[in-house]
């Protein structure tokens, strides 16, 4: 009986390839990860009183507090756009990546239990949180809207800009961002938890550099030396370019957009090569 | 019959102790070696697990140089004791680790009932449980939704589907589980002791659909267990595996009887030297061991297997005719008496006439006796006046579940300490 090596369905060896992805399994597995989103959407608001009331409370009293500081005290300035307003599109979407970073990074800890039992693509895992994180985004987003009406109502002259075409570029970016950094994280700490400690306050102080309070010109007036910083920064890009197609304010360019585009392209699959390189036999060391 | 899954050479390597600072000059050193294209230096160092020895090298061999073949339609059993690999193997079977070296190559997608319940979530209902559950295990919304009805009834949980689990005994979180996992429809199915859960009822609803998984349905099936019995009832062909190594492989029988055997090599304990005893001391326990009817010296025996009580005796007999009347009484670990037997209970009685050393033996049919540790005490009388009566054990005994029913029917009640049958009639 002589069979075609060919014929086996999978092979479970040790040998790592550099890009070992199998598209048509995580395709087999969708239905596994729309559950997933619904269940995290779903299980958030159990047993609470004010449900996902609580998604507006930490980005509106974050822009109270930003006005306050960066505007009141500091007097950055914002332009025709109402600080309030400003700050919280830097802080939803800034919010968006913050949430896709900081629990991607701990997908192998946080879901060994489930990793150790049985199988399934593990990028499932990231892939899920990015996608209920949207859910969250939209709400945010929402009461983003909000605003925007009201201060429209209020007298303030805003406008959107031609470049609210390119939102879902935009949120897509965020995404591919928060997950490659997340799923490098992840990787690398399974065995080693020094970055776990790392994580937490880099991206507090990421958010400080990544021009969520104040614009981007502000930068390269008041300091010019630390542009670059900022500049090259691809969130900074990201928040910058938010809030120009929504508020039309604040600079943009296409250089930096597709500089941020491909930034966020590159730093996603160098994640998903590291992630899996991992999970083939992280659960030994987690 | 074609083959299904093959497994090459495949070995699992731990390290032992903490992950620290030590692992990461390891792993400086592993990387080091990689760059100049040199094999892993840490492959060729580890020692064999064997679990009772102290470790004496940071790394160890879990699993070693494994090789077996599945055929499509096959149930296989894996046996061996604690610590011998099997959830080692079950693990890279079902692809949650990877193997260090080696390959497993298959023809079809492996499920595992390792854990039953995976994924489930407490504050889901059990309806939503159900996919959530279904789909970690791999099955399609699609394949849960045709099944959802089955699943239900099978669980016994009807009146509760749409409650959060949290609210479920720990009893029907299980049983959810389990009819979620039976209704898997993958060509591999790698079982690990998921028998054990559940009340008496499920458990014989679980065994049942066990047996039309693998014997209806032609399913290929890996089974793995300590309960003998089960892998007998259950399995065509075994591999026992003992400190990682693959020591035996072939047909389930001989695999268990290799497995009983060689569990412990067993040096029957010398008890001439036993100070603690009253008696006579005309005819002496020397030794006990417990034989297979295959004459071989065993510690495990099956319930409702035939097994042989072996008494060596040292004589010392002054008038050459000596009437032996030997008596055992077998005990449960907290030393209650559950059967005594003497020869002269039959009608036996042993006439020794010369000196020196002699062996009694007594053949035990169909033992009646539940799984768990048994103690076996003896006394010897010479012509009705006590000879020796050593205040120690002579001997102990494992028993493991067997088919004393002789019907594949187990039984279920693991409490009790002997078993019975009897002849049932109906009379209308």
């Amino acid at each position: 009986m002589k069979q075609p090596e060919n014929d086996w369905l999978y092979e479970i060896s040790p040998k790592r390839k550099v890009i070992d992805l199998n598209f048509k399994e995580i395709w087999d597995y969708r239905d596994l990860l729309i559950l997933f989103v619904k269940r995290d959407i779903v299980t958030v608001y159990k047993q609470t009183i004010l449900g996902p009331l609580w998604f507006f409370i930490q980005p509106l009293f974050t822009s109270v507090i930003f006005t306050l500081v960066f505007n009141n005290i500091a007097n950055i300035p914002t332009g025709n756009v109402p600080p309030f307003l400003f700050n919280l599109a830097g802080i939803t979407a800034w919010n968006y990546f913050n949430q896709s970073l900081t629990q991607t990074s701990s997908t192998f800890r946080s879901y060994a239990g489930i990793f150790g039992k049985v199988y399934f693509p593990r990028v499932i895992m990231p892939l899920k949180t990015v996608i209920s994180g949207l859910f969250k985004f939209g709400i945010q987003l929402s009461i983003l809207v909000i605003f925007y009406f009201y201060f429209l109502f209020q007298g303030y002259e805003l406008q959107p800009n031609t470049n609210l075409f390119l939102f879902p570029i935009y949120v897509l970016m965020m995404a591919l961002l928060g997950l490659g950094a997340g799923m490098t994280i992840s990787s690398f700490t399974t065995k080693y938890r020094d970055l776990t400690v790392l994580v937490g306050f880099a991206t507090s102080l990421l958010m400080y550099i990544s021009a969520v309070p104040y614009p981007l010109s502000e930068v390269s007036g008041k300091i010019p030396e630390l542009a670059w910083l900022v500049k090259y920064n691809p969130l900074a890009q990201i928040i910058e370019g938010f809030r120009y197609m929504l508020l039309d304010t604040g600079v943009f360019s296409w250089s930096g957009f597709f500089y941020t585009l491909a930034f966020s392209i590159s730093l996603f699959l160098i994640g998903l090569v590291v992630f899996n390189r991992t999970e083939k036999n992280f659960i030994d060391t987690v | 019959m074609s083959v299904i899954l093959k497994a090459e050479n495949i070995s699992k390597q731990y390290r032992l102790g903490n992950v620290g600072t030590g692992t990461l000059g390891d792993d400086l050193k592993r990387w080091w070696y990689s760059i100049r294209g040199k094999e892993d230096p840490f492959l060729k160092v580890g020692g064999v697990n064997d679990r009772s020895a102290k470790a004496t090298e940071d790394y160890i061999w879990a699993l070693r140089d494994i090789n077996f073949e599945v055929k499509q339609g096959e149930v296989l059993g894996i046996i061996g004791k604690n610590g011998a690999g099997k959830s080692t193997l079950l693990k890279l079977l079902s692809r949650v680790t990877s193997p260090t070296t080696g390959s497993i190559k298959t023809k079809g997608r492996i499920a595992s009932l390792l854990e039953i319940g995976t994924g489930f979530h407490p504050e889901l209902t059990g309806r939503e449980n159900i996919f959530m559950n279904g789909a970690v295990l791999g099955m399609t919304r699609a394949e849960i939704k045709a099944k959802l009805d089955e699943i239900i009834a099978f669980s016994g949980c009807e009146m509760y589907i749409d409650t959060p689990v949290k609210r479920y005994s720990s009893g029907m979180t299980v049983r959810l589980g389990f009819a979620v996992a039976a209704h898997l429809e993958p060509e591999i199915l790698v079982i690990d002791e998921v028998l054990a859960v559940g009340d008496a009822e499920f458990q014989k609803k679980a065994i049942g659909k066990m047996n039309s998984l693998s014997k209806g349905e032609g399913r290929t099936v890996l089974f793995v267990s300590h309960n003998m019995a089960s892998v007998k009832s259950l399995c065509d062909r075994g591999i026992v595996l003992e400190n990682g190594l693959s020591v035996y492989e072939g047909g389930v029988e001989k695999a268990i009887n290799f497995y009983l055997s060689n569990e412990k090599r067993i040096i029957p304990k010398d008890l001439s030297t036993v100070e603690n005893r009253s008696g006579t001391g005309l005819a002496k326990f020397k030794s006990f061991e417990i034989i297979h009817t295959n004459g071989q010296t065993i510690e495990n025996v099956l319930s409702g297997d035939t097994v042989i009580f072996v008494f060596t005796l040292d004589i010392i007999n002054p008038n050459k005719n000596l009437n032996v009347d030997l008596g055992f009484s077998i005990h449960s670990p907290d030393d209650e008496l559950i059967s005594v037997l003497y020869s002269s209970y039959q009608n036996e009685m042993m006439q020794v006439e010369e000196d020196g050393r002699c062996i009694i033996k007594c053949k035990i049919a169909d033992l009646p006796y539940n799984e768990g540790e048994y103690i076996v005490k003896g006394r010897i009388e010479c012509d009705k006046v006590e000879s020796d009566w050593p205040k120690v054990p002579l001997g102990k005994f494992n028993v493991v579940k067997g088919d004393f029913y002789k019907t594949g029917n187990l039984g279920f009640n693991g409490k009790s300490k002997l078993l019975i049958k009897g002849e049932w009639d109906l009379i209308n």
